[in-house]
């Protein structure tokens, strides 16, 4: 399967379906990948305009081309990095788990690290590129596999701050007052659709 | 520069733009980020509709009430703050001056410095911050004059290397010290090369000025390994918040944080908590409460915990104030009420803030103009690239304009234009006593070529490179085999160095003396200065420090100036 990671061929709407209550997997050989509550619902694009739509299907095509299969669920209980990626590698079959909050923080956990620990952090969510995500769901899945490949590649810039820390504060704000607490994981299904441009 | 071009909420295609639009769209300033007020989250600066109404009440000696909240329904901070920050026996009698009188008191300078912490020790947060509510900026400069603790202002840098190079370590921290700066701090891209860079930096800056502190930014337990064994002298990043469940998040409490400094105290060690505006929301959790409401509580847990002061000025979430309005008057007020409750205040300006040099001038100013402990909690003396606390809102680019406005202006911002062939002479020093000690500890040389690139060197992009492998396992071999201070006294007197030794070993001989614990601390050419024998004197017009004398002589200094004398040359 090739997923090209140029945005501008085709503009691509995104729902999800659900599928049911998240449950543990038994596959060694899968990655789950866990969105947060407002991933393609309240939020559309990452922080830097990055369609979410594209997002997940380069972070999925990551996976897939490592074959390795990917499941998705959506978190409901929490907006925290950490927790939604750590919940990811719980039920996991491998143990191996991908969380992404809308704006388009990431990280790479796996079950048996400790909650605030990880495998692989993305903090600077205005300097990820689909390129990136495609490399996050490649990394994750060779983890699934028991590789150990080389961290994905990161940019650093100073000036992310004084453009981007304000628009982050409110965009987490957005995302964690659709948290509820009670309510468990959900598998879902992404569902594109071509969208005429805007 | 960010990777991302243009400001994607205002370009749209099919609008025709006039050529002044085209002009300001791509000013510096339109690459920052601002943001509307959200009171209900606390995405507000200084005026929240939520933050508690300003009252206390005394029972038996106990506060029963604050800011509106019963003492059964403390939260930990309310508590911590109520018994350990708050003067009992003042506080009604200063709850009772309405806030506006109080305001006025730290503006007037006929009113003394000590009889404005008389009543500001008695307040509550709540209180503070109605205080706070009634000054503008250059009111709250007005108060910052005269709260000072110190009477002569100084400065603080970062040295640190992308590359956590300790040999460009040790260099920019002797030039960073003959350039004036009172304090040093350093931090990591590799946390393993810690004990070799902190080490680096010690001698470095001995070489610059005697006396200079230094600090190593690392977790707790490292932070206070490298303190106790004297390589560092002072620790200040240790964090407090002002909600409880940001303190949780951090698996700390303003007990745990108190212990810390206790045990800071208990070898000599001076210290410093760090705080500042945006934080809570930033992770949040502010409670709708604004963010110098919180900050202020910050400050008073700082109080509390009896340690003599404080690094605030939002640090590093200055992004989150300085997106929303009036943000930067609140971060100029919490550096205030810090010292206005007679702490020392390391105010900021630390961190990069803005695009636009405009707006990262405006940001300094009102620490800058009226003088406080340290203007900055970290002028980086590198590069911004080689700024490992994420750039500062100065760099080594910037001295010489900082130079220039504390000429200009007649303010002292404890920084000096030095001439090169002198700062050439101090990193050469640094260099080759790191050199010496290196070879002497058995640690993984360090070449004259190296040396000779450091020293002329503005940043890591100009070094060659070190073997990282076996840098790491000397730096593994300092902490293995208890290197401390007093091994690099003797490494550097018997090596030649015996000037450096000396004002390493004076700088170790305060751990025992105690001197440095007083509040705003420093040590310039070998002598002590704090709030005790440097005490602000400002009364008013024509009191207080002003630079005069040798400092003014000196501050005339630039790198150009036309010789009067002989307008063909240039004034040394």
């Amino acid at each position: 399967m090739t997923v090209s990671t140029n945005v501008q061929d085709v503009q691509r709407s995104l729902s999800f379906t659900e599928v049911g209550p998240a449950a543990r997997g038994s596959r060694p050989d899968e990655v789950v990948v866990a969105i947060s509550p407002g991933f393609g619902e309240l939020f559309t694009k990452t922080i830097v305009d990055i369609p979410l739509a594209e997002v997940i299907r380069q972070v999925l095509a990551g996976i897939e081309e490592q074959e390795v299969s990917a499941r998705v669920i959506r978190v409901h209980n929490t907006s925290d990095l950490a927790a939604m990626s750590h919940t990811a590698a719980r039920l996991s079959g491998s143990g191996i788990g991908i969380g992404i909050l809308s704006r388009g923080t990431s990280m790479i956990h796996q079950r048996d690290l400790p909650r605030l620990s990880s495998l692989e952090l993305f903090p600077q969510c205005p300097l990820l590129t689909l390129e990136t995500y495609r490399n996050i769901g490649s990394n994750a899945a060779q983890y699934a596999k028991g590789e150990s490949p080389q961290p994905v590649p990161t940019l650093n810039d100073q000036m992310a701050r004084p453009r981007w820390q304000a628009k982050a504060a409110l965009l987490h704000l957005k995302e964690t007052e659709l948290v509820r607490k009670d309510a468990k994981p959900v598998e879902v299904t992404p569902k594109f659709a071509a969208a005429p441009v805007r | 520069m960010t990777a991302v071009a243009g400001n994607p909420t205002t370009s749209t295609a099919n609008v025709r733009h006039s050529a002044r639009t085209e002009v300001l769209e791509a000013r510096p300033v339109n690459l920052d980020g601002f943001v509307e007020e959200w009171p209900e989250v606390g995405m507000v600066a200084m005026d929240s509709p939520f933050d508690p109404q300003p009252s206390v009440r005394v029972e038996n000696g106990l506060i029963v009430e604050m800011d509106g909240v019963e003492r059964a329904n403390f939260d930990f901070i309310d508590q911590f703050i109520a018994d350990k920050a708050i003067d009992v026996a003042t506080t009604e009698a200063s709850m009772a001056i309405p806030a506006d009188e109080i305001a006025r008191m730290l503006v007037d300078p006929g009113v003394t410095r000590q009889d404005v912490i008389a009543v500001t020790k008695g307040l509550t947060p709540a209180k503070l911050l109605a205080v706070a509510k009634n000054l503008n900026i250059v009111e709250i400069m007005m108060g910052m004059q005269k709260m000072r603790a110190r009477r002569t202002p100084a400065n603080q840098a970062h040295c640190t290397s992308a590359r956590d190079n300790p040999l460009q370590v040790a260099c920019e921290a002797a030039e960073a010290t003959l350039r004036g700066f009172a304090e040093v701090e350093t931090t990591l891209g590799v946390v393993r090369y810690a004990p070799l860079v902190a080490l680096a930096q010690a001698i470095g800056s001995q070489a610059g000025s005697a006396g200079p502190q230094t600090q190593c930014a690392l977790e707790e337990a490292t932070e206070l390994d490298l303190g106790m064994r004297g390589i560092t002298g002072y620790a200040e990043t240790i964090s407090v918040y002002g909600t409880e469940p940001v303190f949780v998040d951090g698996d700390d409490t303003p007990w745990s944080k108190s212990f810390l400094a206790a045990a800071y105290a208990s070898r000599g060690i001076k210290m410093r908590f760090t705080s500042g505006t945006g934080s809570e929301v930033q992770m949040g959790n502010a409670q709708g409460k604004s963010m110098l409401y919180l900050e202020i509580r910050c400050i008073l847990v700082t109080k509390g915990a009896g340690v003599q002061g404080l690094q605030n000025g939002s640090i590093s979430c200055i992004g989150v104030p300085g997106a929303v309005p009036g943000g930067i008057r609140a971060v100029a007020a919490e550096n205030l009420i810090c010292a206005a409750v007679d702490l020392e205040c390391a105010s900021g300006n630390d961190q990069s803030f803005s695009h636009s040099p405009m707006r990262r001038t405006a940001r300094l100013m009102p620490q800058m103009m009226p003088g406080t402990d340290f203007v900055c909690s970290g002028y980086s003396a590198t590069p911004n690239y080689d700024n490992m606390f994420a750039g500062s809102n100065l760099d080594s680019d910037d001295f010489d304009d900082f130079n220039t406005i504390q000429r200009d202006l007649q303010i002292d911002g404890g920084l000096r234009h030095v001439k090169e062939s002198d700062i050439l002479a101090a990193r050469t020093r640094a260099a080759k006593a790191l050199q010496a000690v290196f070879k002497y500890l058995d640690l993984p040389p360090i070449t004259d070529q190296e040396i000779d690139t450091a020293v002329y060197a503005n940043g890591s992009q100009d070094l060659i490179p070190r073997n990282v492998l076996e840098d790491l396992k000397g730096a593994q071999q300092v902490m293995d085999r208890n290197v401390t201070g007093l091994d690099l006294v003797k490494a550097l007197e018997s090596t030649g160095f015996s000037d450096l030794a000396e004002r390493m070993l004076a700088s170790l001989r305060q751990r025992v003396s105690g001197d440095l614990l007083q509040t705003s601390a420093i040590l310039t050419d070998g002598v002590p200065r704090s709030a005790i024998n440097d005490a602000n004197d400002y009364a008013g017009p024509g009191t207080g420090y002003r630079p005069s004398g040798a400092r003014w002589e000196e501050m005339k200094r630039l790198r150009h100036v036309t010789s009067a004398s002989n307008p063909e040359v240039e004034v040394e």
